[in-house]
């Protein structure tokens, strides 16, 4: 069981929280034209094994959208931020 | 007019605990920014209450201050006063960016008592629920099984639990359920 440590609500259980994708990735600049960008923005996604940046949002408590960052060997879960700001 | 009925019409259930869906509850939203003052006293002069802490819950005999989320209160008061509360609250809101809406039958309410309430509870959320760590005046938002929950409690066997009115019924079994005849733990 990960348990995920809300900076509102302090530490909850993960069933509590919804997984919403890889905070990595940056959506290119609105004016580009080229397929490229948009590709790996869309669909390219790296698999690390170890330490992911990645979006939670805490929908059965606060409601927040929060940034952590997951170990996805050992699923320790390091620094836990609000991601309003970060994205 | 047509008359309001709750989700389960006061359904009530004896097992390890009692569980009784308390009918009719007046409940309105507002959401904003917590820390702007005309929201504060929208909230507070409308329920003769202070401003909850984070994670807490103000109440008296008529109204209740549930502390929701950064930027979302829950405010109770007696359905049929639901009208004239929200009235008072957007006077006092005026042009601030706020929202305040009446909720009321978007909702069920339940409330869970007597010595093993806290045991009922602790089957169908994961939330410690030991007397050291939930006590009354803490207001929680958490999952029961599969649904949305916020709860806290009145004394310390009484729960009061909000819910979807959607899903009255569900979360009513499941409590049910949780509170059958011989079936405690002795955990806390």
């Amino acid at each position: 069981m990960i348990r995920i440590n809300c900076p509102v609500c302090g530490s909850r259980d993960e069933n509590e929280f919804t997984y919403g994708g890889d905070a990595n990735v940056v959506r290119p600049a609105m004016d580009e034209a080229e397929t490229g960008p948009w590709l790996d923005y869309v669909f390219m996604r790296d698999n690390p094994r170890g330490p992911h940046r990645e979006y939670w949002h805490h929908v059965m408590g606060c409601r927040q959208w929060l940034m952590l960052e997951r170990d996805t060997l050992t699923h320790e879960i390091g620094d836990c931020i609000l991601a309003r700001g970060v994205a | 007019m047509s008359e309001a009925v709750s989700a389960l019409n006061h359904a009530e259930f004896d097992g390890l605990a009692h569980v009784r869906e308390i009918g009719l509850q007046g409940m309105i939203t507002l959401r904003g920014d917590l820390k702007t003052k005309a929201i504060k006293n929208a909230a507070t002069k409308a329920t003769g209450l202070s401003m909850p802490a984070m994670n807490c819950v103000e109440t008296n005999e008529a109204n209740g201050l549930c502390w929701m989320s950064p930027d979302e209160l829950l405010v109770m008061c007696a359905y049929d006063e639901v009208g004239s509360t929200l009235a008072k609250m957007q006077k006092t809101l005026g042009k601030t960016h706020a929202l305040a809406v009446n909720v009321s039958d978007a909702r069920a309410v339940f409330q869970v008592s007597g010595p093993f309430a806290r045991e009922v509870m602790a089957k169908l959320c994961p939330v410690d629920f030991s007397p050291e760590a939930f006590q009354p005046g803490l207001f929680r938002r958490s999952r029961m099984a599969q649904v949305p929950a916020a709860f806290w409690m009145c004394d310390e066997q009484t729960f009061q639990i909000i819910c979807f009115r959607s899903v009255a019924d569900y979360v009513f079994e499941l409590l049910k359920a949780a509170a059958q005849h011989h079936s405690e733990v002795d955990y806390y």
